[in-house]
């Protein structure tokens, strides 16, 4: 904190007062509501709401088609993370010894970086199109008959690899800054003891960037989990029959496509845990990465 | 110290041309006709209607109105981006202000009050969202499409960080020249932050801009579609039809993501250090 600071009875106020009216009528205001109305039964024609306790969840929980959708959500989340954080790992440490056009690669590799979910989705929509899609076509060559949004499994694998492509510029960043802060003294005395470069990176490179890394593990689980939307959203189309759907669409799908608002709440707060439980643990680690320097 | 080897260049030339060849191969095959990408596929040369194809989506009356162009779309967009960075740099400029300048009784709580939105992403609690939107009465708006999406601690935490690495002695010197808090504001905080400001500006616009379920939530009346709404209309539209309009979803596509590409790209340095220094 400031050693000297202003005090003033009113000032402060004054200038919290915008930010924290936003935050309570878009924020804590919807936010009590979703927990609210997880706890009633609501009619979906406005007429009326009937308190119903904990049935909301359980109608949730046990039913076996939102169980389905949760453990593809597990197993999406754990595909994207994954792959896009190897491949992000994998292009940096190359970047980082490449020393010539290293900055060329780097623009490169980045530029898609803030490319749209529903943008990528359009585009990957493209690439796996029935008749145009050159990935439809690659695919028959190994007699693998390919229909995105028609097959379950096809559909699955191309939403995962088009929510990699878009996360992969994301890590690479991170992952690259990470690498160039290992101090050139480290290096050079790791490759005075050491000669196999594999070796040296997995025992000493690969530990310095272990809290880039689990930063980047929760940005990442978060991003599968919330930030594919519209990926997947343009690649189901609104028709989510027989297409993988994450837990977050069906939120969405339940509310506005179902009108089931009371059991759209519960899901909604059932994410809300999971969120919360991610980001203790972000931020448990990170106070203690932030002790230990 | 480390020699560079060929199979570096090889898995790096493969990882960009993984990223990079969907975005050119949208935009060379924008520039050919519907038919023709139906026959043939996807194209990696450019064709010879670039100027056709997107004179034709910014122009043409589309949509179930008939009256939403492109460009409109192009403007919600820029509106959204544009307005929602300034907003939530006026916004969390002040408050990282009150709470790092000013001694006063809540300050803990509020920084806490602020600080708790980082818990809950928009995604998680769209549906209450909505209704307290329909209930204010703000569908269609702009500022419907714009506030609530200021509801969020990140930019405050940026000014934060950065008011707190400003050198103490600035403000004694100030104080001892009998600037108040608005003075010491003005003329000493908000030119040093210039840097700041505009790292935070290009970070917000392409974070407005890229919005997608938010503005498809809030907008049913066509004017206020932005490009990112425009694109869940394009691929409704085209089921059914007989020869899908290949080349104007990829032009929208383009459209959609050429600023946000281009800022990344020119402003890289900006951009990298925005992002890995403040998410710490």
């Amino acid at each position: 904190m400031k050693r000297v600071q202003f005090s003033s009875p009113t000032l402060p106020y004054l200038f919290l007062l915008p930010q924290l009216a936003v935050i309570f009528i878009f924020f804590y205001w919807p936010s009590a509501q979703a927990i609210q109305s997880s706890f009633y039964l609501e009619d979906p024609f406005g007429f009326g709401s009937s308190f119903v306790g904990l049935s909301n969840y359980t109608d949730a929980i046990f039913n076996p088609e939102y169980l389905k959708i949760a453990r593809f959500t597990v197993i999406f989340t754990v595909l994207v993370t994954f792959f896009s954080l190897s491949l992000g790992l994998l292009l940096a440490v190359k970047a980082d010894a490449v020393i010539r056009g290293n900055s060329t690669y780097k623009t490169l590799l980045i530029s898609v970086y803030a490319i749209a979910p529903p943008v990528a989705g359009l585009i990957g929509m493209m690439f796996f199109d029935q008749h145009i899609g050159p990935f439809v076509t690659m695919a028959a060559t190994f007699g693998w008959d390919m229909k995105v949004g028609i097959n379950y499994f096809d559909t699955a694998f191309a939403m995962v690899v088009v929510a990699v492509w878009k996360q992969v510029p994301y890590n690479f960043i991170f992952f690259l800054s990470g690498l160039q802060g290992v101090p050139v003294s480290v290096r050079e005395a790791a490759a005075i003891d050491c000669r196999s470069g594999i070796r040296r990176f997995w025992t000493v490179i690969l530990p310095l960037l272990a809290p880039t890394a689990f930063f980047l593990l929760i940005i990442n689980i978060t991003y599968a989990l919330f930030d594919t939307f519209g990926i997947i959203d343009v690649m189901v189309k609104d028709k989510a029959a027989n297409n993988p759907i994450t837990l977050v669409y069906k939120v969405y799908m339940d509310g506005f496509r179902g009108n089931d608002i009371g059991g759209s709440s519960a899901q909604s707060v059932i994410l809300m845990l999971v969120v919360f439980v991610l980001t203790i643990i972000q931020f448990r680690f990170i106070e203690r990465r932030v002790h230990y320097n | 110290m480390h020699k560079t080897k060929l199979s570096d260049h090889l898995v790096l030339i493969a990882g960009a041309l993984f990223l990079i060849l969907p975005v050119v191969v949208a935009f060379t095959t924008s520039t050919h006709e519907a038919a023709e990408i139906h026959r043939s596929g996807l194209m990696l040369s450019p064709g010879g209607h670039f100027v056709d194809t997107y004179e034709k989506v910014l122009t043409k009356q589309g949509g179930f109105t008939g009256q939403v162009t492109g460009a409109r779309m192009l403007m919600n967009s820029l509106i959204l981006g544009i307005g929602f960075a300034i907003g939530k740099i006026v916004l969390s400029m002040l408050a990282a202000y009150a709470i790092v300048y000013f001694r006063f009784r809540f300050a803990t709580l509020a920084f806490w009050v602020i600080f708790t939105t980082l818990l809950l992403p928009l995604e998680v609690r769209i549906m209450p969202s909505f209704e307290v939107m329909t209930r204010l009465g703000l569908l269609n708006t702009y500022s419907g499409l714009i506030v609530p999406l200021l509801a969020s601690a990140t930019g405050t935490f940026y000014f934060r960080q950065f008011f707190k690495s400003v050198p103490d002695e600035l403000l004694e010197a100030a104080r001892i020249d009998g600037a108040g808090p608005f003075k010491f504001f003005i003329d000493v905080l908000v030119p040093l932050s210039k840097t700041m400001i505009a790292a935070i500006f290009i970070i917000m616009f392409v974070y407005g801009w890229n919005q997608y379920l938010w503005p498809m939530l809030m907008t049913s009346d066509e004017h206020f579609f932005t490009l990112m709404r425009g694109i869940k209309q394009i691929l409704q539209v085209w089921i059914g039809s007989q020869i899908p309009e290949y080349n104007e979803a990829f032009a929208l596509a383009v459209l959609a993501m050429l600023p946000p590409v281009l800022i990344v790209v020119v402003f890289q340095s900006w951009f990298i250090k925005g992002l890995t220094e403040s998410d710490k």
